[in-house]
């Protein structure tokens, strides 16, 4: 079912400043649509969790309005929305057995004992917790908890399936397994979904829209694909992974968009942001992975644009991959990614480089 | 209020209206509130101010007027501050050297200073009348002594720290107990001396507790009734005591309400400058191992000076309490001392029916008290019910306010229709409930503001409303705190005198207040069989249901029961 948020915006009582106000989410319109997983993404305490607890109903906008189809829901109390969450804690009911748990939901609607029994033991067939029926909550581990929630959620099929952080109180191998398997039960029930996290790749496995958000402010909606290749502006950029960026005039826009660099020398872009037009000032990104480095002077002309030299000063070897800081005479340092090192070119500190990047790899954003 | 402020004060309006049920507890607790906590206090401050048909400050020019009142007022104060600092000091030795110091015997130290806690506030008096008094064991019989001056300031300082001592001791042994030994032994690491790092780590991280347990004596000593009815005696007035005389002796109610002001103003502002120091004290849940102290800090000199103080302070109590025991049995204390059960025989026979009373009235308000108290708490921590902050404050008051002005503001207050339920079973009953709702909230609130709201929260969004919420995750999870709470309203109850005296009947009366009635007819024995049959059903009842919640919670059940 879709759910739509027209210029919602939600204010708290500033702790510091007695009678004073703090805007944790201002004036956000969204919609998302039936069936879609949508990620709410943003640094700590960009109004992620207040977002999907005011779809919940947790919060109440301080104006505008949620929607749920085509019924407005800012008066309806959570137990009233057929929305469910799965918390970052998980709040599995400590004093009831794992079915006791997973029952829940449906026990409140007054549903049959049988039928219960038998939807519960669906949904925790699904989810491989069949054999933790009868423990209790404290003899279950991390992992074996995320699963409980998400049954206790899932079993009610509900029409919104919103999570707040589910997979931050577990370790990295686990956190890798427990997203492919979220996405895969999102997919399998069809249920429209909320998540919200701060770690971007998190986000690009499990979603098909990523919202990223930063003070408050919605700063873009789009695929991972999108959302990575085509940020638009330099917080998303520097967001989702690490960036190079260069200062560029504008020349042309849309399919052909060109740009000319601070030495005059003109580029072509794979992209460029529709907000901007010819001659604003902009930045040319590029990706790490994007950037090919060569011995100084030997550039392979092919598809790619020889942008310029530097002096590597850093090279951190990781096994699968090679990372480099280069000197180029910018503000910061360029950052270039080297994968398969075994066959690839190796580079020592100091060694003076070429780099360049293939023209459908630079993406041009605006300055601000 | 700005426009969005108030849409949101809508907002929360029209979605409390939404769940009816707690849109009707939430009035219901807030009319109540007003009805028997606030209505009585406010009709106190009313009739003081109006002594005959129109509203004067006579009744407190004639109070102030008067030099035996000032003493009086001097007397209260001066007893509550010494009584507060020795308490407390005692209690942090106490503290200390079963915390810190860690002295053999510690836990035969804990039991001895809970016993206090558990028995009627007033039993130190007595036992102390049985010693020192002019038949006392001690002064007459053993020294020859007649008319030994106990009565006034020695007699009742006395009674007073051995009663509120034990109050201290389990605040600062909290305290001791969450403060961080490794803190004291790296001060030490560093090469602080012992007595430098008591005085500059240990002594200041505790300060807080310190002030809050001598604010917390003042305001407990302020309003104790028990000890100096007994104990006073008229050369030196104590205002409680001054109340009562005022009301029940001279049936002047303005100035028995003039003097309740004189006593509720100090009590007011203790309690409210003592909550403000434990409010500054961030709420953590329990987690990870407690830290055991290694006991370096405590020099081994120290550690027997303290076990000697430890060990001398509870010989005192034991006395007493051993001496309210031969009371019971012996024939005529001070002359005959022959051993006798007619005292019980009097409590089992005649006197039964008090016991019968108190025990029905304890028995029905304490579970009322505690259940109303949960609810509150739950209203206050985890529900968005306009009024919420009034509901807290209003029901927190009946805590702060001395039992003296509370009995005297019911009297006042329910003596005429449509509410005339002086002389009644009703109006008891009523005092206790309300009286006790905080210790159900103390102890509701605490629990809950160390279980995560999203567990709650889960079940709201499963599709609980707030009474499902409440009865099948809420409760369930507060049941062990819910009664261990309930013992402790249930020992006040039981051991209650200070308002329950003006309330009592003839139809309806309590055991603490024969007690006090015997004491002043000279009957000894009989007062004694009574605290006996007293500290014996307590103590059952403590058992009771500390074994109940063991067997259903297992260790962690017990555990809940501090005491
Ligand atoms: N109940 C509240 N009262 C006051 N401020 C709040 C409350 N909830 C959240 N905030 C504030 O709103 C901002 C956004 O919080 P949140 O939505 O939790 O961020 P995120 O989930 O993105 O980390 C933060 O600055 C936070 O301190
Ligand atoms: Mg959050």
């Amino acid at each position: 079912m879709s759910v739509r948020l027209v210029d919602v915006r939600k204010e708290f009582p500033d702790p510091e400043k007695s009678g004073g106000i703090m805007v944790a989410v201002k004036d956000m319109n969204l919609e998302i649509r039936e069936g879609e997983f949508i990620t709410l993404l943003g640094p700590s305490g960009c109004g992620k969790t207040t977002t999907l607890r005011m779809i919940a109903g947790f919060e109440i906008p301080s104006t505008g309005q949620i929607w749920i189809n085509d019924e407005m829901v800012n008066d309806q109390p959570p137990n009233k929305r057929d929305t469910t969450m799965v918390f970052q804690s998980y709040a599995i009911f400590p004093h009831m057995s794992v079915e006791q748990n997973v029952g829940f939901g449906l026990e409140l609607k007054g549903r049959p004992k049988s039928e219960i029994n038998t939807e519960v033991a669906k949904v925790m067939e699904v989810m491989g917790i069949t054999e933790l029926g009868k423990r209790r909550p404290d003899q279950l581990s991390g992992g074996q908890q995320q699963r409980v929630a998400l049954a206790r959620a899932i079993v009610n099929k509900p029409r919104v399936l919103l999570f707040d952080e589910p997979l931050s109180n577990l370790d990295a191998k686990l956190r890798e397994t427990m997203r492919v398997e979220i996405r895969r039960i999102q997919q399998s029930f069809g249920i429209t979904s909320v998540y919200v996290t701060h770690d971007q790749d998190e986000a690009m496995t499990v979603s098909d829209r990523i919202v990223v958000m930063e003070k408050g402010l919605v700063m873009q909606v789009g695929s991972p694909f999108e959302i990575y290749s085509r940020p638009s502006c330099k917080f998303v950029a520097d967001f989702i992974g690490k960036v190079n960026l260069f200062p560029v005039k504008t020349l042309s826009v849309g399919e052909d968009a060109r740009a000319q660099d601070r030495r005059g020398v003109e580029v072509s872009a794979g992209s460029a942001d529709p907000a901007l037009k010819p001659g604003d000032d902009a930045l040319l990104m590029v990706r790490p992975e994007s950037l090919v480095l060569s011995k100084a002077g030997s550039v392979d002309q092919k598809n790619s644009v020889e942008w310029g030299s530097g002096r590597v000063i850093k090279s951190v070897y990781l096994g699968s991959v090679i990372e480099y800081e280069l000197d180029a005479g910018y503000d910061k340092p360029l950052m270039a990614i080297s994968y398969d090192p075994v066959n690839g070119e190796f580079f020592k500190d100091g060694d003076e480089v070429s780099f360049s990047f293939s023209q459908r790899a630079a993406h041009m954003l605006p300055l601000r | 209020m700005t426009p969005t402020n108030l849409t949101r004060t809508i907002g929360q309006f029209r979605r409390v209206a939404r769940d009816p049920l707690l849109l009707f507890v939430s009035v219901l607790t807030l009319a109540s509130l007003l009805l028997f906590v606030v209505y009585p206090i406010a009709s106190v401050v009313l009739q003081s101010l109006k002594p005959g048909d129109t509203y004067s400050l006579a009744a407190y020019a004639e109070t102030l007027k008067s030099a035996y009142l000032r003493r009086a007022f001097y007397n209260s104060l001066m007893m509550s501050a010494l009584t507060a600092l020795v308490g407390t000091f005692l209690g942090f030795l106490f503290a200390f050297a079963v915390v810190r110091a860690k002295v053999p015997l510690g836990k035969f130290f804990n039991g001895i200073a809970i016993i206090p806690i558990v028995s009627p506030p007033f039993i130190g008096a007595l036992a102390i009348i049985m010693l020192f008094g002019n038949n006392g064991l001690i002064t007459w019989n053993l020294l020859k002594i007649q008319n030994f001056p106990i009565y006034g300031f020695n007699g009742l300082f006395l009674a007073q720290v051995v009663t509120f001592f034990p109050v201290a001791y389990m605040t600062l042994k909290g305290v001791l107990e969450s403060m961080n030994p490794v803190l004291e032994d790296a001060a030490l690491n560093l090469g602080g001396s012992r007595i430098k790092v008591f005085l500059k780590v240990t002594l200041p991280l505790a300060m807080p507790g310190i002030a809050s347990s001598i604010l917390l004596l003042f305001v407990e000593t302020l309003a104790d009734f028990g000890n100096p009815l007994i104990l006073a005696g008229s050369k030196f007035p104590i205002l409680s005591v001054q109340a009562y005389l005022q009301i029940v002796g001279m049936y002047d109610l303005p100035k028995g309400a003039a003097i309740s002001v004189f006593l509720l103003a100090p009590s007011l502002i203790a309690f409210f400058l003592q909550r403000r120091i434990v409010g500054r004290k961030k709420y953590t849940t329990v987690t990870g191992k407690p830290q055991t102290s290694t006991g370096k800090i405590v020099s081994p000199g120290a550690r027997t000076f303290l076990f000697i103080a430890c060990l001398l302070v509870s010989l005192l109590i034991a006395v007493i309490y051993f001496s309210i025991l031969l009371g019971a049995l012996a024939k005529v204390w001070g002359y005959d001392h022959s051993l006798t059960l007619e005292h019980f025989k009097f409590v089992f026979g005649v006197g039964f029916k008090a016991v019968r009373d108190t025990l029905m009235i304890a028995g029905i308000a304490t579970p009322i008290a505690g259940v109303f108290g949960m609810i509150i708490a739950f209203l206050v921590v985890r529900t968005k019910v306009p009024g919420k902050k009034l509901i807290g404050a209003m029901s927190i008051l009946s805590f702060a306010v001395p039992g003296t002005v509370i009995g005297i503001g019911y009297i006042l207050a329910f003596n005429h229709r449509p509410l005339a339920l002086t002389g009644t079973l009703a109006i008891l009953l009523l005092n206790f409930v309300f009286r006790y709702i905080p210790v159900g909230i103390e102890s509701g609130t605490a629990i809950l503001q160390q279980i995560d709201p999203s567990i709650e929260e889960a079940a709201v969004d499963l599709g609980a409303d707030a009474r499902r919420t409440f009865s099948k995750i809420t409760l369930p999870m507060i049941v062990p705190a819910f009664f261990s709470g309930l013992v402790f309203a249930f020992v006040r109850a039981m051991t209650a005198v200070s308002a329950a005296i003006f309330l009592v009947s003839s139809r309806w009366n309590l055991m603490t207040v024969h007690i006090m009635s015997q004491v002043e007819s000279g009957n000894l024995g009989a007062a004694a069989a009574y605290s006996v049959i007293l500290v014996v059903i307590v103590a059952l009842a403590i058992g009771l249901i500390r074994l109940l919640l063991k067997a259903r919670y297992g260790r962690f059940g017990g555990a809940m029961l501090h005491f």
